[in-house]
């Protein structure tokens, strides 16, 4: 400070409505100052405006009971506001979350086929990519579900896979795993059984890393974790069990019901993304110095190594950025569940404001639900960005 | 530098030359079908769902489909319920556009280089293949000779004009962008204006173009403005655009159009004549998109390099100056790319506007099934992938013209 008062000299410095420091600052008064005054008029419109109308402006409206049931779900027209929107918000995450885990997988997929030697397999790839990119995910998703799924035979001659399966235009039944006596028991064995095959394996790695023996680490990952998982399984005498779906007549008794809406965003959801996931896998892959693989291929590794140990792993570095765009997208994009009313968020709060509650507060409410959800996904795949980065000097 | 004797230096040609190797049918099909045992499997168990696939295809598209639903309302996914007598506007616009077009692409506008050379006529009708198959498509559904002969013309305007704007001295081939987007004007008042049909009342293929078009050329600025913002030296000013777009692109479109369609109204002043539908879903169209591109120009800005400004300002430029004719230009060309991706994003999007209540492709494709002699045949496939083929092909021929774009401005290049 003192310095720099003295450098400008006492005398020279210029007046204020010249000094840029001053109109620096003033400026930006001058815009934070517009931006607030319009932000306090359209609130204040928005307020007076609901005044007027007779439109409760808090959010007591939650605690009231909603009116309306959600199909598929235990929710009942008694229950309140608030319990809606958390069925909502539990469609809404179970729909992301299985649809990035498949969108994922195919994209992988799709993406080392666009590279693949084989001609027709490359082509057939491409052929996929260029077709489901350009076209709105909307359109997919609304033709999987009326063209596809409601045009599935119904349920008197519902296609039964070997018994593993029933679909049919009201969805699909599968498999499940229902509860025998004591399956909350044996879920804390599976969890347990699950943290020491992790605990092992990182253990293998440390050893591995120490002296170089072969770590064998998801070999002992399985074993310690069906050893314990089924030690679980006979000490408490057959805890859970297989259910299969069997059609009698109009209903399917056991399995799990899938129903058409979802069965259709999912599908819409998978092959989209998964178009924009193969193309960022194909970039990755193709960023991957060239030196690399020739010199993977010089050591004598087969192709499948090459690209397990020496591609891949490097090419992911690059990915996971993009990914996580992907991944943001198609939990964005399972909004469009309105379309074909399927319950998730957005669908549940358009019904609550169809019902005369207010809008204002629940447009608020959904856009801070989807801000929570953007803000997870991105942690997660920040945390796993920060931990693969390759540390350089 | 001393010069070598002349016997080191003199190779042969022939030598320097790669071997030609023209491979046989026989030999490319080894190569590239069955390189090894695993491959060969490959090709064939992906061979046979191919040709399944391209059989179902074939079937559906040539045999089973029933095409009369989208012939019966061919001008209805066009134009929707545009005056039947006024289409010759929408005709006379298009013509319009497609000679100016054609002049900007012959002239190359601004930048035209003067040694570049001409592309022979097949290399520059490539990319076309995508436009002209849905021209063939909607020429054979029509079955009229009249539409045909419009198509067509549409198409010889539009080369015309490439070959009049080639011939363009430089200094009016610049003009041709201010040309483009006063004809775009002109065009708007030709369809929307007195006699014809006001936007509010446009469906089908119109309204999804009309969004589209007026949602790019609004999104633009205000997201290069706020990409400049958020790089600003005002830390005010980038707190704010940072805010808006971290909190736009958190939330999916559809929470923008509840806003437009429910709440909009209600931040007016008392009184106020509460826009169209049209406006509003614009509205929630380019705040969506601009945040997007505030970040795709941002990551333009980031590789501008230091010693650009710095040398601008060592030239004593303005600070307005150097982001207009140094900055800018570098930053938008080096992000070419996802700029056109957003806007073919913004295209897909317009799908969306259906939520509240505005009937676009999507919109009539769905509507026409409930028509009285339709209802219930379950038509919805042919319907839905007609109007999917014309996403497509507007998507797909503008990152098609990306590409072409980004070689010839030599963007990674440069």
């Amino acid at each position: 400070m003192e310095r720099e008062r003295a450098a400008d000299g006492a005398g020279l410095r210029p007046p204020p409505w010249r000094d840029v420091r001053v109109l620096r600052i003033a400026f930006q008064v001058l815009v934070v100052g517009i931006v607030a005054g319009l932000g306090l008029y359209l609130v204040g419109n928005l307020t007076s405006n609901l005044d007027r109308q007779g439109i409760r402006t808090d959010f007591g409206y939650l605690s009231q009971p909603a009116g309306f049931a959600i199909a598929d779900t235990s929710f009942r027209s008694t229950d309140s506001v608030l319990d809606a929107l958390k069925v909502g918000i539990r469609n809404t995450a179970v729909l992301s979350l299985i649809g990035i885990v498949f969108a994922l997988f195919l994209g992988i997929v799709v993406g080392v086929a666009r590279l693949s030697r084989n001609w027709l397999v490359r082509k057939a790839a491409a052929v996929y990519v260029e077709s489901l990119r350009n076209i709105p995910v909307l359109v997919i998703i609304i033709f999987f579900y009326i063209a596809v799924v409601l045009r599935l035979p119904p349920i008197q001659q519902a296609s039964e896979w070997f018994g593993a399966a029933v679909i049919s235009n009201s969805g699909a039944v599968l498999p499940s795993l229902r509860d025998a006596g004591a399956a909350n028991l044996f879920t804390l064995f599976v969890v347990a059984g699950f943290v020491a095959g992790a605990a092992v394996a990182w253990m293998r790695t440390r050893r591995f890393d120490r002296t170089g023996e072969p770590h064998h680490r998801v070999l002992w990952f399985a074993g310690v974790f069906f050893v314990v998982a089924g030690a679980a399984y006979l000490v408490l005498g057959r805890p859970v069990a297989f259910s299969l779906p069997v059609r009698d007549g109009l209903v399917v008794a056991g399995g799990i019901r899938m129903p058409p809406e979802f069965a259709a965003m999912l599908v819409g959801l998978v092959v989209y993304t998964a178009s924009h996931i193969a193309e960022i896998v194909r970039g990755s892959i193709l960023a991957v110095a060239r030196g690399q693989s020739e010199a993977a291929t010089a050591l004598g590794l087969t192709d499948f190594q090459r690209l397990r140990f020496v591609v891949l792993p490097q090419a992911f570095r690059i990915m996971i950025p993009p990914l996580a765009n992907q991944f943001l997208n198609l939990t964005k994009n399972s909004s469009l569940a309105v379309f074909i009313g399927y319950a998730d968020v957005a669908s549940v709060t358009g019904i609550i404001v169809s019902q005369g509650n207010p809008a204002p507060q629940s447009i608020v409410l959904l856009m801070a639900v989807y801000l929570v959800f953007s803000l997870t996904i991105s942690l997660v795949t920040n945390t796993v960005n920060r931990r693969m980065t390759l540390t350089t000097r | 530098m001393t010069a070598l004797p002349e016997e080191t230096v003199r190779i042969p040609n022939e030598a320097l030359r790669p071997p030609v190797h023209a491979r046989s049918p026989r030999e490319w099909i080894k190569e590239n079908l069955f390189p090894n045992a695993f491959n060969s499997v490959l090709t064939v168990v992906f061979g046979a769902i191919i040709m399944w696939a391209v059989v179902r295809t074939a079937r559906f598209v040539f045999v089973t489909a029933q095409w009369s639903i989208v012939r019966a309302n061919l001008t209805n996914f066009m134009v929707g319920f545009f005056p039947r007598d006024e289409i010759w506007r929408i005709w006379v616009a298009m013509m319009l556009l497609a000679v100016v077009t054609g002049l900007r692409w012959g002239s190359g506008g601004r930048r035209r280089i003067a040694e570049r050379t001409p592309q022979p006529l097949r290399q520059s009708l490539k990319p076309l293949w995508p436009p002209a198959l849905l021209a063939v498509a909607i020429i054979v559904l029509s079955g009229s000779a009249v539409t045909a002969g419009l198509i067509t013309a549409l198409f010889l305007a539009g080369f015309g004009g490439r070959i009049a704007g080639a011939a363009l001295p430089q200094p009016i081939g610049r003009w041709t962008g201010v040309a483009l987007a006063v004809t775009l004007v002109v065009a708007y008042v030709l369809v929307a204006g007195p006699g014809g049909s006001g936007a509010s009342l446009w469906r089908g293929l119109l309204l999804t173009m009309a969004l589209a078009a007026a949602g790019i050329a609004l999104s633009f600025p205000i997201g290069v403005l706020l990409a400049l913002g958020r790089r600003s030296s005002f830390p005010a000013i980038r707190v704010l655009c940072v805010g808006y777009i971290e909190l736009i692109r958190g939330v999916p479109l559809i929470t923008l159009l509840f806003m437009a369609f429910l709440i909009l109204g209600f931040f007016l002043p008392p009184g106020a004549e509460i826009p169209t539908l049209v406006t509003r879903a614009l509205v929630a169209l380019v705040l969506f998109t601009a945040a997007y591109l505030a970040e795709v120009v941002r990551g333009g800005l980031q590789a501008v390099p230091k010693g650009q400004i710095e040398a601008a300002q060592a030239l004593g430029l303005s600070p307005v100056t150097i982001t207009r004719r140094i900055v800018l230009p570098q930053a938008l060309r080096a992000v070419l790319p996802a700029i056109v991706g957003q806007f073919i994003s913004l295209f897909k999007d317009t799908s969306l506007v259906g939520f509240i209540g505005l009937t676009e492709l999507l919109g009539v494709a769905q509507q026409v099934t409930k028509q009285p002699e339709f209802l219930g045949l379950g038509l919805h496939a042919e319907t839905l992938v007609f109007a999917s083929f014309i996403y497509w092909v507007g998507a797909y021929g503008m990152s098609r013209a990306s590409q072409r774009m980004e070689t010839r401005l030599g963007v990674g290049e440069r």
